[in-house]
């Protein structure tokens, strides 16, 4: 009787576990499956609409006091590009680091630091959230994206900045894995959309995109694009990289990354 | 009345009869919650392992204080797997911090079998999220009106002042402990109990967590800075988010197993077709 019995549970233990897994598999299969995903992914334009929507052009971001400062600002993605050119600039202390504006411009930029340092600046004090669920607090010093796009000029058909970065979060045989990101122009021109030098009342560090980094604080980590090289104005980015709009679009993350 | 030969000795059967329990509406946005709840938590603990530490406060990160952490510690060759509440570390190795994912021991907080997708893509995970999202607000939006519309809020769900009474709220406290259950016409409507927490739910933990999730959106607490203020900053409202499903999990398993002791089927028939049998009371059971 005992073997009976131990055998009826070994058989219902089995067919539990088999149903488990068949749901787990049937689960996957559904995430897999080209189709729901792009059901899944309409849900990204009713997200930008109703948030644009609901969102002022020039809401800011809240705005927070010294007080609130993190103690420590977690780093994350590169902390150190791993590239020879990388290290040179770095060397010099950036003095060789040229920002270049181009794509659809009227006049295209070749910015030192210094350059970028007389443009008028902008500090605020903002809340970093990453994709993860994490959060920090940090204090940012640098120009408005607006005033270096208005000494370029944007040409008609602009609709697209695209950020250009030296480091290679992920180096893929095929030499992919260089970082970039892309904002739209309703972003780009927003009051605390800055190219931050500064950090925390210091120069922004290696660890957090020295010499230069993207806030554009209505959106999450993933789109505050560090160690900026370039910057290219696009009447779309279909072309580009994976042709979604940035490093971890093309790889399955939201191109508007307001939530 | 009829003059039979046999002397009416038996005590009259229990009699059964049809009544007209649940609305369409009512039924077809239950039945839609239940998918959206059921997605949204696996998607939602998807998206938490992509980072399983809870704060309190405007911010909080790896560097700072987490009150609620699953994680994984390697002890020589073998990987343990914690969950650590405050002071309290509690060895999870199997469940949280370390389970089996593809037949090996795997460094993740919750299992493969209690995430969407079952291996880590938190892309994935969010658009499932978001999708289900979306459809559980409009799904609500759509009951809510419904309910102060036709006056279900009303009329069902809350309770008249006897049901209030302490006396009467003791009484079904233990007729709920003992899994004793309503017949006639007092089965017509809900009890007490059951009136506060489907209001706890429709009214409470549902908005909460809606609320708290909106406000892990950079943009939207652009839009509303009072948001975050609302529930003691950002990292707060996630943790609340979190506490909250917990909650609601915990009020499906009670509603389930009351489901169940009160009459699987004629529960289960008159949420797909609005027909519910109730039996009146007869002396034989």
């Amino acid at each position: 009787m005992t073997t009976r019995q131990s055998s009826r549970r070994n058989f219902l233990a089995r067919l539990a576990a088999g149903a488990g897994a068949l749901a787990l598999t049937g689960c996957d299969r559904l995430v897999q499956d080209d189709n729901v995903d792009a059901v899944l992914r309409q849900t990204e334009k009713l997200t930008l609409a109703g948030q644009r929507a609901l969102l002022s052009r020039h809401a800011l971001a809240r705005e927070y006091t010294e007080a609130d400062l993190s103690p420590v600002f977690r780093a994350n993605g590169t902390q150190m590009p791993d590239s020879n050119e990388y290290a040179r600039l770095l060397e010099g202390s950036f003095m060789d680091w040229r920002l270049k504006v181009d794509g659809l411009v009227e006049r295209p930029q070749s910015l030192s630091l210094a350059e970028l340092k007389r443009f008028p600046s902008r500090t605020q004090i903002t809340r970093h959230d990453c994709v993860e669920g994490w959060s920090a607090i940090g204090k940012w010093h640098g120009v408005p994206l607006a005033h270096v796009l208005d000494a370029a000029g944007l040409k008609p058909g602009a609709r697209y900045v695209v950020l250009h970065c030296a480091d290679d979060l992920e180096k893929a045989l095929d030499g992919s894995g260089r970082y970039y990101e892309s904002i739209d122009l309703i972003d780009a021109y927003h009051p605390q959309t800055i190219l931050a030098y500064g950090m925390n009342g210091r120069d922004l560090p290696v660890r957090h995109g020295a010499p230069l980094r993207l806030r554009v604080e209505r959106q999450l980590g993933y789109k505050q694009a560090k160690y900026l090289m370039r910057i290219e104005v696009v009447d779309g980015f279909s072309t580009l990289f994976g042709g979604k709009g940035g490093f971890w679009e093309d790889r399955g993350y939201e191109w508007y990354a307001g939530i | 009345m009829s003059t039979s030969s046999i002397p009416n000795t038996m005590p009259p059967a229990a009699r059964q009869r049809f009544i007209r329990r649940h609305s369409p509406t009512v039924r077809a946005t239950h039945w839609l919650n239940v998918l959206c709840l059921s997605f949204l938590l696996l998607s939602g603990l998807q998206i938490f392992n992509a980072h399983p530490r809870l704060y309190w406060g405007q911010y909080g990160a790896d560097p700072d204080a987490a009150f609620l952490s699953i994680g994984t510690r390697q002890t020589g060759s073998a990987s343990q797997g914690f969950l650590q509440v405050g002071p309290l570390h509690i060895e999870t190795t199997g469940f949280l911090g370390v389970s089996d994912e593809g037949g090996s021991a795997t460094a993740r907080a919750f299992p493969a079998w209690l995430t969407i997708p079952s291996y880590h893509d938190l892309g994935a995970g969010r658009r499932w999220h978001f999708f289900f999202a979306w459809l559980l607000v409009l799904n609500g939006l759509l009951y809510l009106a419904h309910g102060f519309w036709r006056g279900h809020f009303r009329r069902d769900l809350v309770p008249s002042s006897g049901q209030l009474a302490p006396r009467h709220l003791r009484h079904e406290v233990l007729d709920h402990a003992r899994l004793r259950f309503a017949r006639g016409e007092e089965a017509r409507r809900y009890n007490a109990l059951q009136k506060l927490s489907y209001l706890v739910v429709v009214f409470g933990l549902l908005p909460l967590m809606v609320l708290t999730g909106l406000t892990m959106s950079p943009g939207l607490d652009a839009a509303f800075h009072f948001l975050p203020d609302l529930f003691g900053g950002r990292a707060s409202a996630r943790t609340i988010h979190f506490v909250t499903a917990f909650l609601l999990v915990s009020f499906v398993v009670v509603h389930v197993v009351m489901v169940i002791a009160s009459g699987l089927w004629n529960n289960l028939r008159s949420m797909l077709t609005g027909q519910y049998a109730i039996t009146d009371e007869g002396t034989r059971p």
